[in-house]
């Protein structure tokens, strides 16, 4: 049953959200735009020592090829790293489970995964993974893939900011500053607190527990509490173990659940109201905001009333299947619809067993893009995407050339924005379409009927929205679905990434055209049903028919009684 | 090649900052001022480990309180979900079978409501927690079985009340019973 109880968590986590959201926003404004901030004085010395070590002139500021072309090349080394370093860590350091190498296409798969912000899992982190690889290969790039995503927003930014220019900043010192001032410091701060509700912190081998009942029980140890603070902040989402945050070292109460909930949501929302203040206008921020809000909320409704729903399978019973105790069923729910809008992908309840419009919440927050809230920074460079779309629709129904804070959308950028929306539902609709009538797919599923077919398009949602979680019943560690995730993580971030950049550095050129009464506004009501008229359009008549194969139909025969 | 070596550079600090410094400098404070979470929360008798507060324990003998269904039977290597969908035919038998048992076991009316809990697997598979309705209802059988007096069996119904925990700071979560914690201390009552 709902009840107020319920409904009361729901409000302080959403009024946590909102309240927190210009707090954070302003003190990233401070930290992007170079003014003095909370942290230059503990950390600036060291901003300014990385510079002189790697030989950054911190006022140089580069055109958008060169940021791109930084932008992969670092990625590149990332992956490299990652990929080598599971290959070898049979005979590295600090691995006393004694882990054996990872296999080579697993270790592609989650090196792709990481580095694109994805973290998709297709290993067991206890069994798979040693402390080594977990802390310098995996922690890392928590970090440096959410700096990457801000990075990029800022290039954006700069590009719809600035006029008659072909500079969008300096990559280097925006990677610097996301993870210096931003990123480090709340970790530090959110990990220290989780480890004070349970979370493990420690380098010790696994322990053996004599239970109660006579038996022997391994416990998992290792440095989590680090990896998990940076696993929620920087909307990566790969767990420190299997279960992720359902695990009870991992979230070991509601109020630890709490705050990882609120830390998965708050610097993407943050952002919003940075972007504003730096476009000059803070409404055009709360305008994104109120977007995102309104998306979340309704996602949120529909799977509170789907999981609230008796059904004549199972009764009245609380549907607790995948779920934890100290959570419950709202709290599970909130997650699931948060981490999926959040580009986030960590989970404290099993998807898979969620009822199927909860599946279905998630699967369409991620297919629309990662644009309610999304990943950190990709949230919104995801939106302008449909900004773009939104403001070139207008213009065609009102006659009139579209236009963006003052910016002329032309060919080129509508072009990219196209580009840059095909490119998740290529991956998701054809890789989809091909695990499903090939043996080698369809050998992976956990579930028959349509909740089988669900299960692959999850996961092809998941890697192209660069999400990471998962309907965890399909095995995905095989060579097919390793390598074909893999690509889809890759194709959905850089098939992203390079035409936002080439957006950002058209608009860059442009003059500013200044504001008339005949300018259309993109701060207003109209704008915000508009924009959300346009994402639900253009998502719905790509995804519907996929979503009725899967989870639609899966409801109405649930409701009929029916089981595979 | 300017851009690779500085790329190169910049990633060798950032590996070192985040991956190395970062860590051990969260396991410093944590063990500084969290020894005992930071180190799995055990529970220690003699020296030797019994397991944690935080990682449920299997029970299935008629002396103890009964823990969650538990789809890797509370092995934590790997944690783990049945990732059952509410469709799936194995589901359905599944959770019948765990209501019949429940109701035998516990010597239960016919037509008892079971807390769902213990119909449905948990998500981590390691669920240390009941709710406490689903404890009150072992209390008959429990007391039975150890051949309590009334005196004891009163002892073990305060035990489960004062046990439950409440939503955390009176609005988070739900209340609940740490089922290990709990048959720690029912092992305790004379």
């Amino acid at each position: 049953m709902f009840t107020t109880h319920d409904f009361l968590q729901i409000i302080i986590f959403l009024g946590l959200l909102i309240g927190l959201t210009p707090v954070l926003g302003n003190f990233m404004y401070k930290v992007f735009s170079g003014e003095k901030h909370l942290m230059s004085a503990p950390f600036g010395w060291l901003e300014r020592l990385i510079y002189k070590l790697v030989g950054v002139d911190s006022t140089e500021e580069t055109n958008w090829k060169s940021y791109a072309f930084g932008l992969l090349i670092f990625n590149l080394i990332g992956f490299l790293f990652v990929f080598i370093l599971q290959l070898t860590q049979a005979y590295l350091p600090m691995n006393p489970a004694n882990l054996p190498n990872v296999s080579w296409h697993s270790a592609f798969n989650t090196a792709v995964s990481f580095m694109t912000n994805t973290n998709w899992q297709g290993y067991a982190g206890e069994t798979t993974l040693s402390y080594f690889v977990q802390m310098l290969a995996l922690t890392v790039q928590n970090f440096v893939s959410a700096a990457t995503g801000i990075a990029v927003l800022l290039a954006l930014i700069k590009g719809l900011s600035r006029k008659t220019t072909d500079k969008l900043g300096n990559f280097w010192v925006d990677l610097t500053r996301s993870i210096l001032y931003v990123l480090l410091p709340l970790s530090i701060l959110f990990a220290v607190f989780l480890v004070g509700q349970g979370v493990v912190q420690n380098f010790d081998s696994y322990q053996t527990a004599h239970t109660l009942q006579g038996t022997e029980q391994t416990l998992p140890m290792g440095p989590a509490a680090s990896q998990i603070a940076i696993k929620q902040l920087g909307t990566n989402g790969g767990g420190f173990f299997n279960v992720n945050s359902a695990h009870p070292f991992e979230n070991p109460t509601p109020l630890s659940n709490l705050l990882e909930m609120l830390a998965l949501l708050l610097i993407p929302s943050g952002l919003t109201f940075m972007y504003g203040k730096m476009v000059g206008s803070r409404k055009q921020g709360w305008t994104i905001f109120i977007v995102m809000f309104i998306l979340l909320a309704a996602g949120l409704a529909i799977s509170l009333y789907s999981e609230y729903n008796s059904n004549p399978i199972f009764g009245n019973s609380a549907l607790m299947e995948g779920k934890e105790t100290r959570f419950g069923i709202t709290n599970s729910v909130l997650w699931s619809t948060a981490t999926s809008a959040a580009s986030n992908g960590s989970v404290n309840a099993m998807h898979d067993s969620l009822s199927p419009l909860s599946g279905m919440i998630a699967m369409i927050n991620i297919m629309l893009g990662e644009i309610i809230f999304g990943g950190v920074g990709a949230g919104i460079y995801g939106m302008v995407v449909f900004i773009i779309l939104t403001v070139f629709i207008a213009g065609l129904m009102v006659g009139r050339s579209p236009e963006y804070l003052g910016k002329k959308v032309e060919a080129f950028e509508v072009t990219m924005a196209i580009i840059a929306n095909l490119s998740t539902s290529f991956v998701i609709l054809l890789f989809t379409a091909w695990a499903a009538v090939s043996s080698l797919g369809l050998s992976s599923l956990n579930n028959a009927g349509p909740h089988g077919f669900s299960e692959i398009l999850y996961a092809f949602s998941s890697a192209a929205g660069n999400n990471g979680s998962a309907f965890a019943g399909l095995n995905a560690n095989t060579v097919f679905y390793n390598l074909l995730l893999g690509f889809g993580m890759l194709i959905g971030r850089f098939g992203v990434i390079i035409p936002i950049l080439a957006i950002a550095g058209s608009m860059a050129k442009k003059k500013i055209t200044p504001v008339s009464t005949g300018t259309f506004q993109t701060d207003n009501w109209l704008f915000v049903t508009l924009l959300i008229g346009v994402i639900l359009i253009v998502g719905g008549l790509t995804y519907f028919p996929a979503l009725s194969f899967g989870p639609i139909v899966e409801h109405l025969l649930l409701n009929n009684g029916i089981t595979f | 090649m300017k851009t690779l070596s500085i790329a190169l550079k910049i990633f060798l600090i950032f590996t070192i900052l985040t991956g190395i410094l970062y860590p051990l400098l969260v396991t410093g404070i944590a063990q500084v001022v969290f020894p005992h979470q930071a180190n799995g929360s055990l529970i220690l008798k003699d020296n030797k480990i019994i397991g944690s507060e935080l990682i449920g324990q299997q029970f299935d003998s008629t002396i103890y309180f009964m823990s969650r269904p538990s789809a890797i039977g509370n092995n934590p290597i790997p944690s783990g979900g049945s990732n059952l969908g509410l469709t799936s035919a194995k589901l359905m038998a599944q959770v019948a079978e765990r209501k019949a048992k429940f109701i035998t076991f516990n010597q239960l009316d016919k037509n008892a409501e079971v807390p769902s809990e213990m119909l449905f697997a948990s998500a981590s598979g390691l669920d240390p927690h009941i709710s406490p309705e689903a404890a009150e209802l072992q209390i008959n059988r429990i007391a039975t079985v150890r051949h309590f007096n009334s005196i004891q069996k009163q002892k073990l119904k305060t035990l489960v009340y004062t046990m439950s925990e409440r939503p955390q700071l009176q609005c988070l979560g739900e209340s609940r019973v740490n089922v290990l914690l709990l048959n720690i201390a029912l092992d305790k009552i004379k």
